[in-house]
């Protein structure tokens, strides 16, 4: 194979791989919002300025360590995080700087389901995860 | 070099030139679930750090993990814990499930309380603040 035809189909493959991560995203996000339907019929789309302050907080109701996402991933979620007990360094959650974020659906709930009663002291709902995801894939 | 250490390379018979080399080292974890599911909110401790009944005891209490909801699918949890029963340490109290609170730790750890306050360290289970190549199960650097 010559040099630009490798070079191309190179970029090709690139290409292609950052777009395949998009549909699995797009999947968790279109589940969310026919369950957040289900919770509430008058759901009417994720914002990703309710995600922000989802994000921000401060809560009460959690766990008095954790007050926040933001308390472990930090106020800029494009800069990596530290987990506020063990200090373990945390990949960025901003989708810009970190494209794998929320393309496992498994991941991505086994994390709700922690990380909600820790920060809020209950699950989130689905209103609130879209929420929190779309705020992400905007930063 | 630490005794159990020592025991434990014996133990092993000298596995992947650990006594050879003289280093301590223990074997790195090499089960990917274990090294993705632990791994995720503290360094993936190595399977030799334990005994087998330590492992079991925390494998089995997920749900309160120090404190935190770790809970995993039953399957996963499953293959976690028999890798990590499979590759336990020799030696240490298996009642007890703190690799800081194993008798071993204290003795190779003995620094002032402001050591430990350092805000790089945070917890004494922070091995990678003060071992850079902890993860790879290498702590001869102390």
């Amino acid at each position: 194979m010559n040099r630009p035809l490798l070079l191309a189909t190179a970029l090709t493959a690139v290409a292609m791989a950052a777009v395949a991560a998009e549909p699995a995203r797009d999947a968790i996000v279109a589940a969310y919002s026919q369950l957040a339907t289900s919770e509430n019929p008058a759901f009417s789309g994720f914002s990703a300025a309710r995600g922000e302050r989802l994000y921000l907080g401060p809560h009460t109701g959690g766990n008095t360590e954790t007050p926040a996402c933001a308390t472990c991933h930090t106020a800029d979620p494009r800069a990596s995080g530290r987990h506020v007990k063990t200090g373990r360094a945390i990949e960025p959650m901003a989708v810009s700087v970190n494209p794998r974020r929320f393309t496992d659906a498994v991941d991505v709930e086994k994390r709700f389901a922690r990380d909600c009663p820790n920060v809020l002291g209950r699950p989130c709902t689905a209103a609130e995860k879209g929420d929190f995801i779309t705020f992400l894939i905007n930063r | 070099m630490h005794r159990w250490l020592v025991a434990l390379i014996i133990a092993m018979g000298g596995a992947a030139g650990a006594a050879a080399s003289g280093l301590e080292r223990v074997p790195a974890v090499s089960h990917p679930a274990t090294a993705k599911e632990c791994g995720e909110c503290h360094m993936a401790f190595q399977p030799a750090l334990l005994p087998t009944g330590s492992w079991l005891r925390i494998t089995d209490g997920l749900a309160d993990h120090f404190g935190e909801d770790a809970s995993l699918p039953a399957d996963l949890a499953a293959s976690i814990r028999a890798y990590l029963a499979a590759n336990a340490g020799r030696s240490g109290d298996p009642k007890v499930t703190r690799i800081t609170e194993q008798s071993w730790f204290a003795k190779e750890h003995r620094f002032r309380a402001s050591v430990w306050q350092r805000p790089e360290i945070k917890t004494k289970s922070n091995c990678l603040a003060c071992h850079p190549r902890a993860e790879q199960g290498d702590y001869d650097d102390d």
